[in-house]
């Protein structure tokens, strides 16, 4: 059944909910590529007014992609929670907005909540919302994780380090960590994209970190960035795996283009859970999404690229991960064009990951095809850690050398701790202490000379 | 790095102002990466900022550069070989960025150029070059000619068809010329992405039985050609046994497996296998 919407003489009408969270949207070119976005500003705003005054319900009875065709669609509604729904079961989309930003709907409300909502009301809600919506309600939620140490507690800000070398060279990496590590990032995670799906390759790289870790008593995670199957791999040959890293898409077909499904997810996690290497906590799976990616494997069946996005969020739901990233700006301009683009996205993500329970984290990046700058990532960096973001990364002088794209460097990271005030996780702020690299109140201290790594680095 | 100012300024201007030196800076010989930048309270010293924005600016400007064609096809007309000039339907670059789509079909004007030039050759050619600015034209422009010059001699008793110099051209754009020109094979020269590090790297996508509707599996890439990453000489080599494979396979793309081997040292060459070209 469709919706149809009068302003003043013009009439819209949209086939389907679909359409309607599509033409809803803010305008961003991965819509417009697909044929999905509204017509004209004046369709846009009439999506948004008919989507206001659509019961939540309706969700439930209208999958956007069918139940018999998709498994992400099957996990979606066979898991959803009807007792946590029942808080919000009466309400229309436009009073969800009005509802989450009420004083009354508090972070236990909010965590309440979190099984009742769908990804598709999720992106729904958030279509009605203005950026600050998107912070105000973010900020209330709270998303705790742990495997080595503690992530997402009030007035933390959890950095991934991101040491890539464009070849894997032990010792190029090892340089590109011992810099994070000096500037007090690497709590979230030492995760290394590789270069290569060399098996050996993968497996050497995992040794090193652990190695490293161990020996200096490092309270954090480590993790290699490879396909699932790799992971699987190489906790049959033994290596430390902490962490399974995976990008998902929110569709069945999205996820086969990832060479993926959730049967193998779940055989990732166990095989992970069972090397029993958490001290903290067990959430131990690492997932990376991105607006764009089911267009890009044809795969978005007429469904907008932000609700496909809160879609994966569903599957990361399903998994307890310790950390989800959002690659914001890594896929291009033809999905996210500017930095008006980006941010608006960041946001979102951020805001339906959080409002669905997921430990939201952001990749603010962006590619030199893009219009976007510095400036636009440092107004995302400033945005996110105001909203309460986990965690983002850190990446040496923001210049990833090996993926050819720009995200948030070490400092990027101290600057958002300075000016907001936040610390790193519990464990990994009292080893920073104890090694010297900063002080109680998080202050980065200048390097004494018998400072355990400045002579790991003299010796490397 | 596209450009590195000299370090001894930028230690002289940090003792005025209070930078603090990263004292493990010997660790850069280890990476190209931006490590032991210093810091001014907790931000980047000046000298730092300048040099990343040079270099993202030296990326846009390679983005938006446009492929001077004339002087393209005016070199290659002084080694003999013929030359087309063709462009996608994506007319100017804020189109091209927007839409991938146009970047893949010619555009109407395009086409007959093509039909004209087989027209009045009798034999189908089994090689066709197209050279695409992508999303480089700065990369085409410094790296094709070097590479022809080291794959043509080596392609023995193969039919060369024209160069075909391409505007705002993505990968897939080989397949329309490829087919028009009854190729057998089609490989296209593309402007990849670029970063900050390299506003010139060039990538080489071979198609097979080039036709409308080929997917990337069906392709085999070679990416990251520039002096500083793979060099012509190495690229024209894996690229003429991987054309061979593909003659004797009867197809290229995941099918086809390149097993030359790698370069002294066994490292991974930077950015193989991670193709970042325009496709």
């Amino acid at each position: 059944m469709g919706f149809s919407a009068s302003v003043g003489v013009q009439r819209f009408a949209f086939e389907d909910l679909r359409a309607l969270l599509a033409k809803a949207g803010p305008a961003r070119s991965g819509d417009a590529l697909a044929g999905l976005a509204a017509n004209s500003e004046a369709e846009r705003m009439a999506a948004r007014m008919v989507l206001a005054d659509l019961p939540l319900r309706r969700f439930l009875d209208e999958a956007v992609i069918p139940y018999e065709l998709d498994e992400v669609t099957r996990l979606i509604l066979d898991s959803h929670d009807e007792s946590a729904f029942a808080a919000i079961s009466s309400l229309t989309v436009g009073q969800l907005r009005e509802h989450l930003l009420c004083d009354e709907t508090d972070t236990a409300a909010l965590r309440r909540l979190a099984s009742g909502i769908t990804p598709e009301m999720a992106a729904a809600v958030s279509k009605l919302m203005r950026n600050q919506d998107l912070i105000l309600v973010a900020a209330k939620c709270k998303v705790v994780t742990s495997f080595r140490n503690t992530l997402g507690l009030p007035g933390r800000l959890a950095v991934r380090l991101q040491p890539n070398h464009p070849t894997d060279d032990p010792k190029g990496v090892a340089a590109s960590m011992l810099d994070g590590l000096m500037y007090g990032c690497g709590d979230a995670v030492i995760g290394i994209n590789p270069a290569s799906d060399n098996l050996p390759a993968i497996i050497a790289m995992l040794q090193l970190v652990d190695d490293f870790r161990t020996r200096y008593a490092v309270p954090t995670q480590s993790c290699v960035l490879t396909h699932v199957t790799n992971s699987l791999r190489a906790i049959d040959g033994g290596a430390p795996v902490d962490l399974v890293f995976q990008s998902i898409g929110g569709s069945e077909k999205t996820n086969e283009s990832f060479g993926i499904d959730l049967a193998l997810l779940r055989e990732a996690q166990a095989a992970a859970r069972s090397l029993g290497r958490g001290t903290a906590g067990e959430n131990l799976m690492y997932f990376e999404t991105g607006q764009g990616s089911a267009l890009s494997a044809n795969a978005h069946g007429g469904v907008d690229q932000q609700t496909l996005e809160v879609r994966a969020y569903a599957v990361a739901r399903a998994f307890e991960p310790l950390l989800v990233n959002s690659v914001v700006g890594f896929i291009g301009p033809e999905y996210l064009y500017d930095g008006k683009q980006i941010i608006r996205a960041g946001l979102e993500d951020h805001f339906c990951g959080k409002l669905l329970g997921l430990p939201m984290g952001c990749d603010i990046c962006y590619t030199n095809h893009a219009e976007a700058d510095q400036d636009d990532m440092d107004n995302l960096l400033t945005l996110l850690g105001v909203a309460g973001v986990n965690f983002v990364m850190g990446v040496p002088g923001a210049d990833d050398v090996m993926l050819n794209y720009q995200s948030t460097s070490f400092h990027d990271a101290a600057y958002l701790r300075r000016v907001l005030g936040k610390r790193c996780a519990p464990e990994f702020e009292a080893w920073l202490i104890d090694s010297g690299i900063a002080d109680t109140d998080g202050k980065l201290l200048p390097p004494a000379p018998g400072q355990p790594l400045l002579q790991l680095a003299a010796s490397l | 790095m596209a450009k590195r100012f000299p370090s001894t300024k930028a230690a002289n201007d940090g003792q005025l102002s209070g930078v603090r030196p990263d004292p493990w800076d010997q660790l850069r010989r280890y990476t190209p990466a931006r490590i032991a930048l210093g810091r001014a309270g907790v931000s980047l010293p000046t000298r730092a900022v300048l040099e990343f924005d040079m270099a993202h600016a030296c990326a846009r400007d390679a983005v938006h550069h446009r492929l001077d064609a004339a002087a393209l096809r005016e070199a290659l007309g002084a080694r003999g070989h013929a030359t087309l000039e063709v462009a996608s339907a994506a007319g100017d670059r804020q189109t091209y960025l927007r839409r991938p789509d146009l970047g893949r079909r010619l555009d109407a004007d395009s086409r007959p150029v093509l039909d004209r030039w087989r027209a009045a050759h009798r034999d189908e050619p089994d090689l066709v070059l197209v050279l695409a600015d992508g999303l480089s034209a700065l990369a085409l422009e410094r790296h094709a000619l070097p590479l022809i010059d080291e794959l043509v001699p080596g392609l023995g008793e193969l039919r060369l068809g024209p160069m075909v110099i391409a505007r705002q051209a993505r990968v897939a754009l080989g397949d329309e010329i490829g087919a028009l020109l009854g190729a057998r094979q089609v490989v296209v020269l593309i402007g990849e992405r670029p970063g900050l590090s390299s506003p010139d790297s060039l990538g080489l996508y071979l198609t097979h039985g080039p036709r409308p509707g080929r997917t990337d599996a069906e392709r085999n890439c070679i990416s990251n050609v520039r002096p500083e990453g793979l060099s012509c000489v190495a690229a024209a080599r894996r690229l003429s046994f991987l054309m061979r494979g593909a003659r004797e396979l009867g197809a290229s793309g995941i099918a086809l497996k390149d097993d030359t081997p790698l370069p002294p040292g066994g490292a991974p060459v930077p950015g193989d296998g991670r193709p970042i070209g325009p496709r």
